[in-house]
Formats: structure tokens, sequence, C-alpha cells
């Protein structure tokens, strides 16, 4: 009982996240802001629905003591890390990538890295 | 021969977290341990060159290992989360003031500018955008810049995180 309130309530606010990173998508101006939409509010979205995920797994291994929820828990939490990891890594390139091709900042109040000139 | 071990011993280690919870020793059955044990010698014959380019082992040090789950679950935690409502309100008003800072990192080893730069992208409404090889600072954009901030030259590394210092981790943790 507990186990399913406690899904909900974490899939309700990693819902909310994720749905705040769509906005953010087409919401914002240029390419960096957006990427920020999209890499920080689904990271922190999909954290909390594999936390969901792993609450249900507890609850029926507690339940049933099948050890293959166990193994539901690890992969979810492998699952976490390397999301995290590949959306930090995926975002930078990109974002260096545009620009090197020239997307400028737009609103900027300051481009240090044009000024530098890498 | 030494990158060989570590990496077949990772790759071992890997397989039967991976499969936890298929038998009766301990989690795993025998079967799976063999085949893992085959698997980490391949993939110890395969990518020992990949897996221990640099040939320093000091992420072997399993204190540090602990210290890594330790800043995941303690100051990256409050940081990710201040960073995602941060986010949210800015989605939500629209208000925001972008720009391209340049940050001292103050770090050497190349993992230490790794998890700078995706611990950035990850938490405080900032995003890295560049390295200088050279003089290893980071281009960041940051979502809301405050008044007089971009008349700086650089930016200290824990100037923006807001209330953990994050960069004092990551020294502790990979240099």
């Amino acid at each position: 009982m507990i186990a399913d309130t406690l899904i909900l309530i974490f899939l309700a606010i990693g819902l909310v996240f994720n749905a705040l990173g769509v906005i953010g998508l087409l919401r914002f101006p240029d390419v960096y802001t957006r990427l920020h939409a999209s890499t920080k509010a689904t990271t922190f979205g999909s954290i909390f629905l594999f936390l969901g995920v792993v609450v249900f797994a507890i609850s029926q291994y507690l339940g049933t003591s099948d050890s293959q929820y166990l193994m539901v828990i690890t992969h979810t939490i492998i699952a976490m890390f390397a999301l995290a990891i590949t959306n930090a890594a995926g975002s930078h390139a990109i974002a260096r990538a545009a620009h090197r091709n020239g997307q400028k900042p737009q609103q900027a109040v300051v481009d240090k890295l044009a000024e530098a000139g890498l | 021969m030494i990158p060989f071990f570590v990496t077949a011993f990772v790759a071992f280690l890997f397989y039967l977290v991976l499969v936890v919870g298929s038998g009766s020793v301990l989690f795993w059955s025998t079967e799976e341990i063999t085949a893992g044990v085959i698997i980490g010698l391949v993939t110890g014959i395969l990518c020992r060159k990949i897996f221990c380019k640099s040939e320093d082992y000091r992420m072997l040090n399993p204190v540090r290992l602990i210290q890594i789950i330790f800043y995941l679950c303690g100051p990256f935690l409050v940081e990710l989360t201040k960073a995602n409502f941060d986010v949210a309100y800015r989605v939500i008003t629209g208000r925001i003031r972008p720009g391209i800072i340049r940050l001292r990192s103050g770090m050497k080893s190349p993992l230490a500018m790794t998890m700078l730069a995706h611990s950035i992208t990850l938490t405080p409404g900032t995003l890295s955008v560049d390295v200088d090889e050279k003089t290893h600072d980071l281009f960041i954009h940051v979502i809301h810049l405050d008044e007089g901030v971009e008349k700086k030259e650089a930016l200290e590394a824990k100037e923006v995180f807001s209330y953990m210092d994050i960069p004092k981790w990551i020294r502790r943790i990979a240099e």
C-alpha cells in the first residue's frame, strides 16, 4: 500500500519534470538554453521514474522473495548512471559543435568563448 | 600484465552485477559465474589498452569509489534538485539572461576535468560548452547571469555552485 503510493508520487514528479523539459525545449530561444531544459529536466525526471521502478521491485521482492527482482533493481541503477553520464556528455558535444558552427547565443549579455577565439 | 588483470576483474564484477539474482551461490548460479570468468578474460584481452590507457590505477582505491557514492548521494543530489527547480522556474516564467563565461577549473587530471564538466552540465543552470586545453579553463553557458558578473574576466569553479563545494569533492575523489 505504501509502495503503491510512493510509486505514484515518484511517477508524478518524474512526469512533471520531463514535461517541463519538453515545454522548455519548445519555449527557449536558441540551442544552448534548449539544451539546459532538455538535459537537466529530463535527467532529474528520469531519476524519479527509475526510483519508481526500484520501489516497485523492492516491494515485489519483499512480497515474493523472487530473486529476479534484484536484477531489475541493479539494471535500473546502471541505466540511471548511464543516462546521467551520456546526457551530460552528449549535451556538451552538441553545444561545442553548435558554437564551432557559428551559432551565436541569442539574448546573450556576454560571450567569452567568441572573444577567446578557440 | 597489470592492465589485463584490472580490465578482466572489472569486467567480471560488472557481469556479476548484471546477472545478480540468477541462482543460489550467494546471489549467482555457478553457470553465470563461469560465464563471467570467461567473458572477463576475453574482455581483458580485447580492451586492456583502451581501459587502462593512462596506466594510472588510483581510481581502484576503494576509498575513492566509496567517496564517489557519497558525492553522488549528498552534495550532487542537493545541487541537482536546486538546479532543476531553477530551470523549472525559468521554463515557466521565461526570465533568462544567458551568456557564456570563462571558469577557472583548477583541475589537473583529465578525469577530474571530465567529472567537473559533467557536474556543471547537470547542476546549477550552467552548461559546459568548450574547454581550453592549455589553461584547463572551461567555457560555460549560464542561463541566468546576475548583474555585473559578465564584466569579470573569469570565475572560480566554486562560485557557480550555490550550497556545496563541489570542486573540493571532485579534487578529493579524482586527484
